[in-house]
Parts: structure tokens; C-alpha cells; sequence
């Protein structure tokens, strides 16, 4: 053997998720975004402690007070504590957001998944009943899904979660795609990998950047959409403090008690602009070019 | 009785449709293998050389059943391989491995190159779990590197190491063929040499047999047992190294040799034979597909296609021309190819 060993020092090996969360730590809107997520997860979790009042409790004696020391956020019209409603809406915000994302991510994935590595037949059917989908408005979609099911929170979240389904498997399958004609990919077929080994073994860990940044754009699109529907009485019904829902009882009292649309209108635009720098700062981190 | 050769490859085509317009209606083909067959014998080695787009790494890719043919067949180990079932394949897999061109896009960019190396072993259930972490570490050791060097991701690596690995993934797995497909052209020249050595070590200490794909002559001049040469989908010569090299007898053959660079000075002024320009691969001439571009075609290279005529001494040649004996066998010089 004549084979030439290489001397070359071996710096220490970082973990390649260590190298990841360094970089995460140092980009500022990471960081930003970061930290109001991490506030609605601490918000939703510790609730109970953590609101002055109970959420519920009626009191019309104190209905459309402004904000103050007793009451931070002011109160609606029938004298709940808006503080306290706006830290219990953070769970249903959360919930809105695991459960949509969920859906669509799940189903889309699996479908682009699919498409990207099945036959030319199979990648024609799905794709095609994706681009039907994609010909309806956004909106339109979730309307004809809540018509179906009946307006609730738990229809309202699927409708969302639908209607989220074609951007993943887009995504996914544009991915797949460039993927799947790497030569890593074709050594693992040479080394006997079966299709469903390559797909989930190779390929998948492979589209994971551009798709976790996706979700964090996507997810908060999807909150405001449920929100929305909410608004529009199909989604979350009252009393439950969801944001939305929040909106549409105190919209009639705009002009003459502005805090009771101030304050959940507030928390879901720091919410959602929360999500969506924590979704830029992502991309630039699993960027491989940066 | 001789033992029947570890690959024997029988007429095999490999044909890409060509589509147009909104339908993708096929109009035509591409026949990136055109009717080759070759045999390869235990610890051989085999050189494939050819110009770019002359399918020679298709061809490459189809002997180890990752790609389909169009027609003829693989006969690996004594198996039809596209005859095979899907775990019977498998199986056959572990014997049959491939070394990349580019040893960057060649490592799944998400693991580290020891998990890439360990894959083959997890895959095809070799060795006890146990063992295996062991088993990538010799291996590091076996191609000339560190065992340390399998926690490492790919882009903190070089190519020449990367190579290496590459190697050692193949290698692991014990094959009995290793298809090389172009795998020093993307290095540098010191480290092309490096890799050869490994790869020639390696082929002696294994036994294994290499079907090495290369459009550089004197790589393949040094590692190759036998060469054959392809041109636009067929072999147009096959023949030992040695007896290649030093009397070439189709004309394409001789062009190539002709167009290697020389540090002889002698020869330095020689005209470089040109060939003209390569024909279109969807649209090949009649008869012979060289003849186009060959300074000894004659009327009967354009009736009809010549097949690979296999000589006592065992030299194959594909040409009319050698076939009837209008040209010797000996040296030819460029300026008799320009005519």
C-alpha cells in the first residue's frame, strides 16, 4: 500500500445544529422574532397566573373603561378585562397556528413529495388538482370549506389549513425536483436504497431549509386568515377571546372606545409581524450561501 | 472451461425520446447507447473513452442498473439484471458500486461523509450495527485518511478527500465492480495522480474489476487493462491497452491519440488531425457514423454500418476501412489523417 495519509490537522467538530443556533443567535431579527414567539408560548402556557382577571367575568359597571392601573388594556363593552383576554387569546392564536400549519404543511409536503419523485403520470394528476385549487381566491377557498362544514373554530382551522395545502406542495415538488438528480441522490439508489428509503433518507432532509422558512411565512398568513374568518363570523364564536373575534364585538365602539380594537388588533399584528422576521432571520441563517 | 466473465453486456441500447410542444409529443429519439457489447473479467479494468455526449457514462450508468435500457441486456455475477426482482436487485447492488465525476455534489450535504460512507453498510444490512462504526473508520484508513475525518461535513473537506471517501463508500461494501465514471477530471493534477495510485492499490488488494470512464487518454493508458473506445454510442475499437496505444486501427482512434498534447519535440509541429464538426446525435449519418468526419471514408461507409470485427489477436475494430486492409496496421501520422 502506498497510499499517502494526509497530515493535516482536525479542528474541533462542531455539531452541525450548534453552528445553527449560533448563527440564529446573531441575527437580529431572528433574535426579534424569536423572543416574541417565545413570549406567546410563555403568555399561552402560564395564562391563568399570569392574567389579572378572569377573562370571562362580566362586569357592566365597568363596560368601555379606558385603559388604567386597575385594567392596562382598558375593558369591552360588557366590562371584561382586556389584558386578561388578549394573554388567554394567545392560546388560541397558538392553537390556530399548530393546527393549520399542520395541515397544510403535512399534506402538502406529502403531496410535493409525490409529485416531485412519482412518474410523469402521477406528478400530472396531483399537480393538477393543486392548480384547481390555486384557481380559486385564497379566500374563496376557505369560505366554500366553512360553508361545507359549518362555521367553528375547529372548521375554521381546517378551512385555513386547506386552503394552505398548494403552496407547500408547490414548494416541495419545485424542490424535489432539483433535488432528486443530485449524485447523492443517485448513490444512495447504487448503494440499493429503496424509493421510499431515498425519498424520506435523502431527499426530504434536503428540502427542509427552504420548507421551514415557508412555514414561518406562511403559518402567521394563515392566523390572520383565521382571524379574519372570525371576524366575519366563521370562524372562533364569541365569548372565546379570540383576536378576531375580539375585533367584531368591539368594531361598533371604534370611535368612542378605540382600545377595545386597539388592543387585539395590537397583539395580532406583533404577533404575526413576530413570525414573519423570525422567518426572514431563518432564511438567511439556512441560506447555504450566506 | 474459463469462468463465465463477471459482466457481459449484449446489444444494449439506451435511447432518449425527444419531446416538443405542449403535448411533449415525442418527435424523435437520441441513442445515447447504440448496440454495445463488451465483457469484463474479475480484477480487470476496462477504459471507456470517448468524447463528450458519446454516452459513454450512459453506458456506465446502464451496466449497474441505474439506468434502463431500451433493449439488450446486463449480465452481472452470472444474473440477468433487469430480470431481477427488486430485493434480488438490491442484493446485486451491494456488488456493483460507482465512483462520481464530481466528488462535491457527490455527498448528501446533510450528513456527515462518515454517515454518507456508513449508508451502504445500514442499507444492505451488513455487518452487526455494532460493528459498523468501526468498520467506516478502517475504511477511512484503508483510502489515507483519518479516522477523525468521518465527523466531518462535506464542504469542510477538499476534493482530493472527497475523492477519497468516495472511494471508501464504494469500497466498503466489498464489490466485485466499481464503475469510475470520469472520477480524477475534476481534480487537481497532483491529486489526480494520488487518486489513481489509491484506485490501483485498491483494484489489486480487492480484485476488483473497474469500467473506468475517461475522455483523458493517458489516465486511462495507466490504469487500464483493456480500452475500448465509443463514438456516438458505439464501440469503434476495443483492444488491450498496449495494443491500442501503440496501433491503433480505426481511424477515430487515431485522431484522438493524435490530438493528445506532446512534450516531444520531434512531434510538437505535427498537424493536429481536425475532424470537423460532430454530427448531430439525433440525426447520425447513414452507414457508418464516423464517416462524416473520417479522411478514409469510401462509398461503402456510407451503405452500410460496420459492426465491431473482433481480430485473431484480439483487437475489435469497427470500420470498413481496417476491415478490408486498405490501411496497415501501423502508426499513422496526422498529416496523412488531414490527407
Amino acid at each position: 500500500m502506498s497510499t499517502v495519509v494526509l497530515e493535516e490537522p482536525i479542528v474541533a467538530i462542531i455539531p452541525r445544529w450548534r453552528v445553527m443556533a449560533g448563527k440564529l443567535l446573531r441575527n437580529r431579527a431572528a433574535v426579534v422574532g424569536g423572543s416574541v414567539v417565545l413570549a406567546l408560548l410563555l403568555l399561552a402556557a402560564f395564562a391563568p397566573w399570569i392574567a389579572p382577571y378572569d377573562p370571562f367575568k362580566i362586569n357592566p359597571v365597568q363596560r368601555l373603561k379606558p385603559p388604567s392601573f386597575q385594567h392596562w388594556f382598558g375593558t369591552d363593552e360588557v366590562g371584561r378585562d382586556l389584558l386578561s383576554r388578549i394573554i388567554f387569546g394567545t392560546r388560541y392564536f397558538l392553537l390556530i397556528c399548530l393546527i393549520t400549519a399542520s395541515i397544510s404543511a403535512t399534506i402538502g409536503t406529502l403531496l410535493g413529495l409525490i409529485a416531485g419523485a412519482g412518474s410523469a403520470l402521477t406528478d400530472s394528476i396531483i399537480m393538477r388538482i393543486i392548480d384547481i385549487l390555486l384557481a380559486f381566491p385564497y379566500i374563496l377557498l376557505v369560505l366554500v370549506v366553512v360553508a361545507i362544514l359549518g362555521p367553528s373554530l375547529w372548521t375554521g382551522m381546517a378551512a385555513v389549513g386547506i386552503a394552505g395545502i398548494p403552496g407547500y406542495a408547490r414548494l416541495v415538488r419545485s424542490s424535489v425536483l432539483t433535488v432528486k438528480r443530485e449524485d447523492y441522490v443517485t448513490s444512495a439508489r447504487a448503494l440499493g436504497a429503496s424509493d421510499a428509503e431515498i425519498l424520506f433518507g435523502t431527499v426530504l432532509p434536503n428540502v427542509m431549509s427552504p420548507l421551514i422558512v415557508y412555514l414561518a411565512f406562511a403559518t402567521p398568513l394563515s392566523a390572520l386568515i383565521a382571524s379574519a374568518l372570525s371576524f366575519a363570523g366563521l370562524g372562533t364564536q364569541p365569548p372565546a377571546p379570540e383576536w378576531g373575534a375580539m375585533l367584531v364585538n368591539s368594531r361598533t365602539y371604534l370611535f368612542s372606545a378605540w382600545w377595545a380594537v386597539a388592543a387585539p388588533g395590537m397583539a395580532l399584528f406583533i404577533s404575526i409581524f413576530g413570525m414573519n422576521i423570525l422567518g426572514n432571520g431563518l432564511r438567511d441563517v439556512l441560506d447555504p450561501r450566506s | 472451461m474459463s469462468l463465465p466473465p463477471l459482466l457481459d453486456v449484449n446489444g444494449l441500447h439506451v435511447r432518449y425520446p425527444i419531446r416538443k410542444g405542449l403535448f411533449g409529443g415525442v418527435v424523435g429519439h437520441v441513442s445515447a447507447v447504440d448496440g454495445v457489447s463488451l465483457t469484463l473479467n474479475r480484477g480487470e479494468t476496462l477504459g471507456l473513452v470517448g468524447e463528450s455526449g458519446c454516452g459513454k457514462s450512459t453506458l456506465g450508468r446502464t451496466v449497474i442498473a441505474l439506468q434502463k435500457p431500451s433493449a439488450g441486456n446486463v449480465r452481472f455475477r452470472n444474473q440477468d439484471l433487469f430480470a431481477l426482482s427488486a430485493a434480488e436487485l438490491k442484493q446485486q447492488r451491494r456488488f456493483a458500486q460507482l465512483i462520481f465525476q464530481n466528488p462535491r455534489a457527490c455527498f448528501d450535504p446533510r450528513r456527515t461523509v462518515g454517515s454518507s460512507v456508513r449508508m451502504g453498510l445500514d442499507i444492505q444490512e451488513l455487518l452487526d450495527p455494532s460493528e459498523r462504526e468501526e468498520a467506516v473508520a478502517e475504511i477511512f484508513r484503508k483510502v489515507g485518511l483519518r479516522p477523525e475525518h468521518r465527523f466531518r461535513y462535506p464542504h469542510e473537506l477538499s476534493g482530493g478527500q472527497l475523492q477519497r471517501i468516495g472511494i471508501a463508500r464504494a469500497l466498503i461494501l466489498k464489490p466485485s465492480l466499481i464503475v469510475c465514471d470520469e472520477p480524477v477530471s475534476a481534480l487537481d493534477v497532483s491529486v489526480q495522480a494520488q487518486i489513481l495510485n489509491l484506485l490501483s492499490d485498491l483494484k489489486a488488494e480487492f480484485e476488483l474489476a473497474l469500467l473506468f470512464v475517461s475522455h483523458n487518454l493517458a489516465v486511462v493508458e495507466y490504469i487500464a487493462d483493456r480500452v475500448a473506445v465509443m463514438y456516438y454510442g458505439r464501440i469503434v475499437e476495443m483492444a488491450s491497452t498496449h495494443a491500442l496505444f501503440s496501433s491503433p486501427r480505426h481511424p477515430y482512434t487515431r485522431a484522438l491519440l493524435a490530438a493528445v498534447p506532446t512534450m516531444d519535440i520531434a512531434r510538437r509541429d505535427d498537424p493536429v488531425p481536425r475532424l470537423g464538426d460532430p454530427p448531430d446525435p439525433a440525426n447520425l449519418p447513414t452507414g457508418c457514423r464516423f464517416r462524416n468526419r473520417c479522411p478514409l471514408a469510401f462509398a461503402r461507409c456510407a451503405e452500410a454500418e460496420p459492426l465491431l470485427v473482433t481480430a485473431e489477436d484480439g483487437h475489435g475494430v469497427a470500420c470498413w476501412a481496417a476491415e478490408s486492409a486498405s490501411i496497415d496496421a501501423g502508426p499513422m501520422t496526422a498529416a496523412a489523417l488531414n490527407g
